[in-house]
């Protein structure tokens, strides 16, 4: 089904919540399919856990950023599905920024020259 | 914001739809639909520990949680029977044995007095420290200083005192107490019927009113509703019932006499009977209560107080001589009342937590020993993905199970048998009334077995909270974790428990150390063979209908007694004192203090110092065995008519003629003497005021001279106790039917009850002390038995390679005395701490004495050796074939 790849990387504390909100931007989705689409959107390398994902859904869900309806997919089976709030994109809004400025800084040290003397 | 949660379920259902959706994608992918499912569970992982999760951040999970380990537990526990019953049983004794000690303690020293704003409740006490004397008692123009100072809000003198109730079918005594009008509301406690005194009478004399305690009122009337009308005779004097107190009032007082008072009656403390003008240096007034002006400190209220007493010496001076250094001592009525029952007390509560802390550890042993032998199922179960800090929370219910269930059955044992109970408890105790099983002591019982429960659940939990899941689940059937953890806390429990064990054994151990040299301490006297029997002259208010106003009418009753009681049958001897005189009996309070004057030493009478002093007739001291040392005893010639004569003993002596002979001395018993008494006799010192100190002085006056209403009468012979009474009350009243007899008991018995708190205590600590030995003896037992059996294999082959059989049994010996040695090492220096803090309560013994820590320490050494020695030697008969084999 694949060739052989390179290990998984872990997903860094706190992330699963950005990725979460992110994945949902394009409109609602079940649990197992935000999962997919972060594997599948991060080329593999982004592998979610569903032992951290259905809680930590449950947990953006009890904070009111995404809220959960029961619906039917498309091959008519029933399931939950989750979309974004408002509160939510204020929330991927300032969560993706501060993001980008700690990658944009993590890299900057990664790829310093080293002091001249 | 209080919103309702997801169920579980529907979270549930959100996983399985879920997963059926993957199986669904997969199946269109191509797979078969075994394949598919299987794939999806693979990529889904652990749904089961997804749902815990979820289930574990629902508000209730705690509550779900604890119910199903408290049924696992309960579960468990019942699979092991033995174990559980061992378990709680020692968990029973232990929680059970503090829980009742506290119970008293709670009621005596933790628990405030029983009235209103108790903190501001003091009791005033006067000093003479020049002259060494202490609890002098104060005079009612101090008394009315006191009171006009603004330093109290209240103040009353409360004295105690016996009188005679009459007009009934029978005379008998009652125990009163003479306060002043506001001295119910200075307690702050209003009468159930009726009224109390009104406040702010300050007319001569005595009210007439009487209010009487509920006791009274149901064994004199019968809880007559009308009662309010009645009169009482007490003394001859006629006094009228205004107020009952209700059932639960007891009044503050130092003994259980002055704690269970019938009535009492009001007086200003002037006027007759007393003086028109008391003067200021006569202490009649035995001792005051008070209540603080709101806000006042007792600290602050202290320095006021000391300024008052400045400035009055100064305005006074021939009543407060500068030698004297008269003083006025304000402390905590509470600490007054519970005084001397602090220290024992609290010895009591100690030696039952030790008690509890060393069942606690021996239950953690027990649960280690079967933590390992459960090192299987808890691998399993936790292979099957329970959470490690959910295994550990189940091994910590199953220990508070046990606790609880060892509380409660304490708690049970102890509802049950609290009469019983009860009787044990020495009745000098203050608020012996109070002691009961109520909330505090239900919520003590508890704390102590959570806090037992955590103590010794925890540490095995721990411990199995590191198991390791592949080696325990490969070893197979065995199932032993990290065993040298386990050995080296067991081993650290064995040297806790030997170590406590010593402390209290060196407690007890010093405790009967003492109660023997006090049992074997010389008395002074023959108890043996001698009754007392008690009665009481009148002493009215109205002194016109005193058949007794002065010696003249009481020393012929006195001989007349004597005369009569000596032709009673059986009786050898007989004498006649006060009632101080008899030796050792903690009821006789009312004791005389004589103002001892002594000629030609230039001092003013108000100098004058107090002594011990007690009225006796001829025959005292011959019929008690006192030795005379010199001089002469009294005969029948030092009559009321005669020259005074007083005896006084060695100590007396030794004090106040340390250099010259006492004997031809002259000295006035009272500051209102004219004439000089003569001393003319030394007997030897006797243990009659205190077993502790026989170097009491103490001075004798002759009953023909010296007017006495408490009265004692002595027999000595062979004479029943329980008819004594009704003998004696026949010729008493024979000579005046009005006088009560009564009290009689055996003198053996009465001093055998002076040593009852120290008796009770003894026996307590005692019985703690046995329970822990014999805990830690099993403790240790159990810990070598384990240690052994864990090298049953390593034995048996040494055995098979010819090792020496007492070679084995004296390296497992060793590693047992080991342990044992470190706990006494540990335990001594313990020991030392504690018998220094309770040298208070030890007498002719040295808190350190080497003699009671030796046989103590070789004592726990033994049954140390004793608990190694079973299982080593079960050890080195092991047959090695057999353990080879295994």
């Amino acid at each position: 089904m694949s060739t052989k790849r390179r290990e998984p990387l872990d997903l860094l504390q706190g992330t699963l919540d950005l990725l979460i909100l992110r994945t949902l931007i394009f409109g609602p989705q079940h649990g197992h399919a935000i999962a997919r689409a972060i594997k599948h959107t991060s080329d593999h390398e982004l592998l979610v856990e569903h032992g951290a994902l259905y809680p930590g859904l449950q947990r953006l869900e009890e904070r009111r950023w995404i809220t959960g309806k029961w619906g039917v997919s498309d091959n008519n089976r029933r399931a939950r599905f989750y979309s974004l709030t408002a509160l939510g994109r204020k929330q991927l809004a300032a969560e993706t920024s501060k993001w980008k400025r700690l990658a944009t800084a993590i890299t900057r040290i990664l790829e310093s020259e080293p002091a001249e003397g | 914001m209080f919103r309702r949660r997801r169920p579980v379920e529907d979270f549930a259902a959100e996983l399985e739809s879920d997963l059926q959706l993957e199986i669904d994608r997969l199946q269109e992918e191509g797979m078969s639909a075994d394949e598919a499912r299987a794939a999806a569970r693979r990529a889904f992982g652990n749904t089961t520990l997804a749902t815990e999760r979820f289930f574990e951040s629902h508000r209730w999970r705690w509550w779900d949680q604890l119910t199903q380990d408290v049924r696992y537990a309960v579960r468990t526990l019942r699979k092991a029977p033995a174990f559980a019953a061992a378990a709680i049983l020692t968990m029973a004794v232990g929680i059970g044995a503090t829980t009742a000690i506290f119970s008293v303690v709670d009621a005596t020293l933790l628990r405030p007095l029983p009235y209103p704003d108790p903190g501001q409740l003091v009791s005033v006490i006067d000093d003479l420290t020049g002259v060494g004397s202490r609890d002098v008692g104060l005079s009612q123009p101090e008394w009315l200083d006191l009171e006009r100072s603004g330093i109290f809000e209240h103040i009353s003198p409360a004295w105690y005192d016996e009188n005679n109730l009459t007009g009934a079918s029978r005379p008998t005594t009652v125990r009163l107490t003479i306060v002043a009008p506001n001295y119910f509301a200075l307690l702050g406690v209003q009468p159930q019927l009726g009224r109390a005194f009104p406040p702010r009478d300050r007319n001569p004399g005595f009210t007439g009113d009487a209010v009487i305690s509920d006791g009274m009122w149901q064994r004199g009337f019968g809880r007559d509703p009308n009662v309010l009308e009645k009169s009482i005779r007490l003394d001859t004097d006629l006094y009228r019932v205004i107020g009952v107190m209700p059932p639960d009032f007891r009044p503050p007082g130092l003994t259980p006499d002055e704690r269970s008072v019938d009535v009492w009656a009001a007086t200003s403390f002037y006027g007759p009977p007393l003086l028109m003008h008391p003067p200021r240096n006569v202490r009649n007034i035995p001792g005051a209560i008070a209540r603080l002006a709101p806000g006042l400190t007792v600290a602050a209220a202290q320095v006021r107080v000391d300024a008052l007493v400045a400035a009055l010496r100064q305005e006074y001076p021939a009543d407060y001589p500068a030698a004297a250094a008269w003083a006025v001592r304000l402390v905590p009525l509470r600490d007054r009342v519970m005084g001397g029952t602090r220290q024992p007390l609290l010895l009591l509560l100690g030696a039952v937590a030790v008690v509890l802390v060393i069942g606690s550890v021996n239950v953690a042993n027990l649960l280690l020993a079967r933590a390992s032998a459960r090192g299987r199922e808890l691998a399993v179960r936790e292979a099957l993905g329970a959470g490690r800090a959910r295994l550990v929370r189940q091994l910590l219910t199953e220990s508070l199970v046990l606790s609880f269930a060892g509380a409660v059955s304490a708690v049970v044992v102890l509802f049950v048998a609290q009469g019983v109970l009860m009787r044990l408890v020495p009745a000098q105790l203050p608020r012996l009334h109070a002691i009961t099983i109520d909330w505090a002591v239900l919520l003590f019982a508890f704390s102590a077995a959570l806090l037992s429960g955590a103590i010794f659940g925890l540490v095995p939990a721990l411990h199995a909270g590191r198991v390791d899941v592949i080696p325990a689940l490969k070893h197979e059937g065995r199932g032993m974790t990290s065993s040298a953890g386990h050995a080296t806390t067991r081993r650290l429990l064995v040297v806790a428990e030997c170590a406590l064990s010593l402390v209290l054994l060196v407690a007890a151990g010093l405790l009967v150390r003492s109660f023997w040299s006090l049992l074997h301490e010389r008395l002074g006297f023959d108890p043996e063979r001698v009754v007392t029997v008690r009665t009481r002259l009148p002493y009215p208010n109205d002194t016109s209908v005193d058949k007794y106003p002065t010696i003249a009418q009481e020393a012929p009753f006195v001989r007349e007694v004597l005369r009569r009681v000596r032709a009673l049958p059986g009786v050898d001897s007989v004498a006649v004192g006060s009632s101080d005189a008899i030796p050792l009996d903690p009821a006789q309070r009312i004791l005389g203090l004589f103002p001892m004057l002594i000629e030609g030493r230039g001092t003013e009478a108000t100098q004058a110092p107090l002594v011990d002093g007690t009225v006796v007739t001829p025959g005292y001291f011959e019929l008690l065995g006192r030795t005379l040392v010199r001089g002469r005893l009294f005969t029948d010639f030092d009559s009321e008519t005669a020259a005074g004569v007083a005896v006084i003993n060695e100590a007396a002596a030794r004090k106040f003629w340390p250099s010259e002979d006492p004997i031809g001395q002259h000295v006035k018993l009272s500051r209102s003497a004219t004439a000089w008494t003569t001393i003319v006799g030394v007997v030897t010192d006797a243990r009659t005021e205190s077993l502790q100190d026989a170097n009491v002085p103490v001075i004798y006056a002759s009953a023909y001279q010296r007017s006495q209403k408490h009265l004692a009468i002595f027999l000595r012979g062979h004479i029943d106790v329980a008819t004594a009474a009704d003998r004696v009350r026949e010729q008493v009243q024979a000579i005046d039917s009005t006088l009560p007899v009564f009290g009689a008991q055996a003198l053996s018995e009465t001093v055998s009850t002076s040593l009852s708190d120290r008796r009770f205590a003894i026996e307590a600590v005692g019985l703690f002390a046995v329970t822990a030995l014999l805990l830690a003896a099993i403790g240790i037992y159990g810990v070598i038995a384990y240690l052994v059996s864990e090298r049953t294999h390593e034995i048996g082959i040494r055995l098979a390679l010819g090792a020496d059989r007492r070679t084995i049994l004296r390296a497992i010996l060793g590693q047992g005395l080991g342990l044992v040695a470190a706990g006494l090492a540990l335990g001594l220096v313990c020991a030392v701490i504690v018998s220094r803090l309770m040298s208070g309560l030890l007498y002719g013994v040295h808190p350190a004495d080497p003699a009671t820590f030796i046989v103590v320490a070789a004592a726990l050494t033994l049954v140390g050796f004793c608990a190694c020695y079973i299982p080593a030697r079960r050890a080195i008969r092991i047959d090695p074939n057999l353990t080879l084999r295994n």
